[in-house]
């Protein structure tokens, strides 16, 4: 009780401690305080998901959602109260391992990654207020207390990527991420006011409870030809996918790469872009059993989400937008995996799966940017075309970022492998379509992660102004722990611990689905290879074969020139425009008039006061002499 | 021999119209002060005549007199204490020119 709190009240004083006196303490001091707090938690986060799994989560054979502690918040009515707490159930768990891990290692990686860059002690407080916010997130107990954290990663995101704050490009890009996912979170809290309208309650555990009130008996209103829960947990989702970056709100992720890398790798990879998957699973029996339909639009968004990244994915040149696209397009797996879940037993695979992958995915996509990190560390840049040969100079990345590669593209026994085609499994049994879709997903991510890899490692001997090095111990620390986690993790049977109803069922790997993905992924690899291997002119080749299809997938679809042609031609131009002269002129004009006609007839007779004090007797005594006369004489 | 009341009145009214005359009219601050010890005489009279021919055999008006011709004395002291101030700021006691109380 008294550790597991410490989890969240240790980020947070750390956050309050270096925020306030960060700039007395030396970047190193900062430094080493933060990772030792983060240590601290990691321990207390490690011991508390064991006593859950191995100790006091299950009861027969069920894992059951444990409520540690809760406590009134707001007390606004009868039934409209807001409570914090702490709670655990098998996804939270797993999240407080995922979170703290990664964390540890974006904060031992960042202080040789971020040595000597102003405000080291500004950076080191807000991953703590990233890792209290995200850690509240995920033990929410009510869907409101989720939506205040869900908020404060928002921000700690928000100041993180605009981290350099007197580059013009990380400003934009930390105000499009803001205003994006601040737009996706106003339908999120327009669906909690809803569904908490008819439910009477924010709490998960009744929500959520099969047998509970809300999914046994739901009420029957509808609006605009669809029940209210339609209504509210589609516009739940929608502030998941402004946060896990689906289409058409991914705008704000490719962008939000110009943070500095280890937070990319930290929020952008692996822990606040999952919040979105996180928050359906969390919901699941909801919207299983009240809402199928929704299900079905989310795995069908997610299909295309992660065509649509994979595809943009191959033709970015900037290493880190890469990695994002891939990022979007792998979360948008995990969405699939839980848009064609079932419930029960096995047929709740796909809801397994995809907290397998977002573990998996955690690493391995940590991995793969801190390993990026190192690179542009090593060459200050961003650009493929500025690398080349690396592996001679940097063997260490070389080997963890192939691990890395490997495993995203599905290969056995690299973790990637055993979740994705948990994933396929799921798919098939349910939507062939999507299935099909994320076969070819499959087969694109091996060919983009392997054109990636061999431009940055392989390819051209480009030339350097001066040697690139091999990261420091500090850096290179981080991406042998993770490898090595990615390598381990898959062997977990996750089966036994993260399912849809709690009750543990036997995974196994069925051989022909996944067969087939390693065929597909081992084809990609293969024409990497022989694209990128070696420098030639075949990648312009096949590109230039593709013609105006490439050209759209360079620029991401237009979804920005989209975004931004309905925003100033249309937005701008014919709502905010005449808005803006109503406000100007009819409103500021009504109170300037007030103003004007105060002033004007109080100029008129401020003559009056004279400051002439025989004047005013004069006037006071003819005012007395005639009322006088007029009571004597007329009344 | 009564004097009729109304002699008394008439009386009390010069000065006090007299009064509010060089209140309004004069320029020099002391004779204003002066202008309004007149008014305040003119009603102190009034207070003791009326007292005198209505109630006889009562001592208010009497009494009113005392007190007001005390308050009357304390104000003039303060008014003269700000007239030498002001004299003092300005080398004059002329009230035109007093001109900071305007709007």
């Amino acid at each position: 009780m008294l550790h597991t709190s410490l989890i969240l009240i240790t980020p947070l004083i750390l956050f309050i401690v270096l925020g306030l006196f960060g700039k007395y303490l030396s970047p190193k001091a900062a430094g080493w305080l933060g990772t030792a707090g983060l240590l601290l938690i990691t321990c207390l986060a490690y011991i508390t998901a064991y006593h859950y799994f191995f100790e006091v989560g299950k009861v027969d054979g069920v894992y059951q959602k444990m409520e540690l502690f809760s406590f009134s918040w707001l007390h606004l009515g009868e039934w409209l109260v807001v409570n914090l707490g702490f709670m655990l159930d098998p996804i939270a768990a797993m999240m407080l391992v995922v979170i703290t891990t990664v964390s540890l290692m974006v904060h031992i990686y960042s202080s040789s990654y971020m040595k000597g860059e102003v405000g080291f002690q500004r950076y080191y407080a807000l991953l703590s207020l990233f890792t209290f916010s995200m850690l509240g997130l995920v033990v929410a107990n009510n869907i409101f207390q989720m939506y205040i954290f869900w908020e404060l990663v928002g921000v700690s995101s928000y100041s993180l990527i605009g981290f350099y704050y007197t580059k013009p490009a990380a400003v934009t890009a930390s105000k499009k991420a803001f205003i994006v996912t601040r737009f996706a979170d106003l339908g999120f809290l327009i669906g909690i006011l809803i569904l908490s309208y008819y439910t009477r309650t924010f709490d998960f555990i009744s929500l959520t409870d099969p047998k509970g009130a809300l999914i046994s008996n739901p009420a029957s209103a509808t609006f605009m030809g669809a029940s209210v829960f339609t209504w509210a947990m589609a516009l739940i989702f929608m502030g998941g996918a402004g946060k896990s970056a689906m289409l058409p709100l991914h705008i704000w992720l490719p962008d939000a790469m110009e943070g500095p890398t280890p937070v990319s790798a930290l929020i952008h990879a692996a822990t606040m872009v999952v919040a979105g998957v996180y928050l359906v699973a969390r919901l699941f029996p909801v919207y299983y059993f009240v809402t199928p339909e929704v299900l079905t639009g989310i795995a069908y968004i997610g299909a295309a989400t992660s065509l649509f990244a994979a595809i943009v994915a191959c033709t970015q040149t900037d290493i880190k937008r890469v990695l994002a696209f891939s990022t979007i397009s792998q979360i948008a797996y995990m969405l699939v995996a839980l848009g064609v879940s079932k419930y029960e037993g096995h047929d709740g695979l796909g809801y397994m799966a995809s907290m397998f992958h977002l573990f998996t995915h955690a690493f391995f996509k940590a991995l793969l940017f801190l390993g990026a990190g190192a690179v542009i560390h090593a060459v200050h840049s961003n650009e493929m075309k500025d690398m080349g040969s690396l592996r001679k100079y940097m063997p260490v990345t070389h080997i963890t970022f192939l691990i890395a590669c490997l495993a995203i593209a599905g290969i056995p026994p690299f973790s990637g492998f055993f979740s994705k085609d948990e994933i396929m499994v799921a798919a098939l049994h349910s939507n062939v379509a999507v299935f099909v879709c994320q076969y070819i997903v499959a087969g694109l991510t091996a060919f983009y992660m392997f054109r990636l890899y061999y431009n940055i490692f392989w390819s051209k001997d480009a030339h350097y102004h001066h040697t690139p090095h091999e990261a420091p111990a500090a850096m290179s620390f981080p991406l042998i722990f993770l490898a090595a986690l990615t390598v381990a993790v898959g062997f977990i049977p996750f089966s036994t611990f993260t399912t849809a109803d709690g009750a543990a069922f036997a995974g196994h790997i069925d051989w022909s689905v996944a067969a087939p993905s390693i065929a597909v992924a081992l084809v990609g690899i293969g024409i990497a290879t022989l694209m990128y291997k070696s420098e030639s002119g075949k990648a312009d080749k096949v590109a230039s074969r593709f013609g105006k299809f490439y050209n759209w997938a360079v620029h991401k679809f237009y979804f920005d020139e989209l975004y931004l042609f309905i925003t100033k031609n249309l937005i701008f131009k014919y709502i905010s425009t005449p808005v803006a002269w109503f406000d100007r002129n009819v409103v500021d004009g009504f109170m300037n008039f007030q103003a004007t006609l105060t002033y004007t007839v109080s100029n008129g007779i401020k003559e009056l006061q004279s400051g002439n004090i025989q004047r005013y007797v004069w006037v006071f005594a003819m005012g007395a002499l005639t009322t006088l006369a007029l009571v004597l004489f007329v009344l | 021999m009564d004097v009729p009341v109304e002699y008394y009145l008439i009386v009390s009214a010069f000065m006090f119209f007299a009064g509010m005359y060089g209140f309004i009219t004069r320029r020099n601050m002391l004779t204003i002060l002066i202008s309004l010890e007149l008014m305040l005489n003119a009603v102190d009279i009034n207070f003791v005549v009326i007292n005198r021919f209505l109630y006889p055999d009562q001592l208010e008006g009497f009494f009113f007199t005392l007190f007001g011709l005390g308050v009357t004395a304390a104000e003039t002291a303060v008014a003269i204490a700000i007239i030498i101030n002001i004299y003092r700021n300005l080398k004059s006691i002329e009230v035109k020119n007093l001109r900071g109380m305007r709007y």
